[in-house]
């Protein structure tokens, strides 16, 4: 998250709303630890990366739909890409939790 | 242990957010952990922790802030992020957790970035310097020689100094630790075997020493002379510094010293993954 830092001074300046995903926990095989980053503004614009590529367009579904109200702060798994209950998988058979949240921390 | 941090202070106060607070000690490079209900009542909630105890926001009431704030300056200490699980007012053993609702805090440590010290104001330390960098190391140039050792050569270093490794090592040896990598890259006993000494006396995690494999011949025969010859101490060293990649230019060599660094912390054996088995990671 250390390397956010900067973009999300200025993304808190013009006054945008912003979601942040943090990496949890891993089980199995993941790219990225716990801690692993992102962000997303109320425009949509991203930060920062949460697995190589896999999960991130869904994370920003999620973050978005945080952001908009439509779903509350929570815990999202992504994994086993053939399983029905997540759509979006690691390619690598790994099982990634990521919290999501709006960052306004008062 | 972890030094002084001006912004500990000055960034908590009436009217700074929690994550303003937060931000300005990462920036400093200050020990913190963040810690935050991920699941259970009071989702969201956050509180940031350093070595010295709560310094903003809050899980919910004082006993769970407590219980837990404890437990992150604990893991900040090993620096390791973490899932825990807890009762409602911070209750950990398993008994109280029966038949109670749970909560799930997320504890994250930041910890300060480890440290490169390079000996040798060369066009080697230049490059090193630059991947040392990308992977996250705060970067100190030392050479003695006022000419070669400038900011001007070495913009992407944190630091530089100009001194010999003695006074240096005496300075802050006991700042290095197993995170922590000395690369002394000069070739000139003169300054490499105080440096190795001085490397030797810290429990810094890597020490590598450039110079060609007749150069490290000579070298033992220094270090011997100043009584450097415990079988545990030179083991210590990897000499000739880097990998076997093959490369040549200040660049490849950065990279070969690099892969070494992490090979050695994780204890791999450097070879191609296409050529073993087992979990990458």
């Amino acid at each position: 998250m250390r390397e956010l830092l900067d973009e999300l001074d200025r993304w808190k300046k013009t006054g945008k709303r912003i979601a942040l995903a943090r990496v949890v926990d891993i089980q199995g095989s993941g790219p990225r630890g716990a801690g692993a980053a992102m962000a997303v503004n109320e425009d949509g614009e991203v930060i920062g990366s949460v697995s190589g590529g896999c999960v991130e367009s869904a994370v920003v579904t999620e973050a978005l739909a945080i952001l908009a109200g439509e779903q509350p702060s929570r815990v999202v798994t992504f994994g086993y890409s053939d399983d029905e209950a997540f759509a979006v998988g690691l390619t690598c058979g790994g099982i990634i939790h990521l919290f999501i949240q709006p960052l306004e921390w008062a | 242990m972890w030094g002084h941090h001006s912004l500990i202070h000055s960034a908590v106060g009436v009217g700074v957010s929690t994550y303003e607070t937060f931000a300005a000690l990462v920036r400093d490079n200050a020990p913190v952990s963040l810690v935050t209900i991920i699941e259970g009542p009071n989702v969201g909630a956050t509180m940031v922790v350093t070595p010295q105890g709560i310094v903003a926001g809050s899980l919910g009431n004082s006993d769970i802030d407590r219980v837990i704030s404890r437990d992150a300056m604990g893991e900040l200490e090993a620096g390791r992020t973490i899932v825990r699980h807890y009762g409602p007012h911070g209750q950990s053993t398993p008994e109280d957790l029966i038949d109670t609702e749970t909560v799930q805090v997320f504890i994250e440590s930041f910890s300060p970035p480890p440290l490169m010290w390079i000996f040798g104001a060369v066009d080697f330390t230049a490059a090193l310097a630059r991947v040392a960098k990308i992977l996250g190391y705060h970067v100190t140039v030392c050479d003695a020689r006022e000419i070669f050792a400038t900011r001007r050569r070495f913009p992407m270093a944190d630091e530089v100094r100009v001194t010999w490794p003695t006074p240096m090592f005496e300075e802050r040896g006991n700042r290095l630790g197993p995170r922590d990598a000395v690369c002394i890259l000069t070739h000139d006993p003169k300054f490499d075997v105080p440096a190795i000494q001085g490397a030797l006396a810290t429990s810094v995690g890597y020490i590598g020493v450039m110079g060609s494999r007749k150069t490290h011949a000579k070298r033992l025969e220094r270090l011997a002379e100043v009584g450097v010859t415990s079988p545990d101490e030179l083991s210590r060293l990897h000499s000739p510094i880097g990998l076997d990649l093959g490369g040549r230019t200040p660049e490849e060599t950065a990279i070969s010293i690099v892969g070494e660094i992490i090979a050695s912390r994780t204890g791999r054996n450097a070879t191609r993954l296409g050529a073993t088995d087992g979990p990458i990671h």
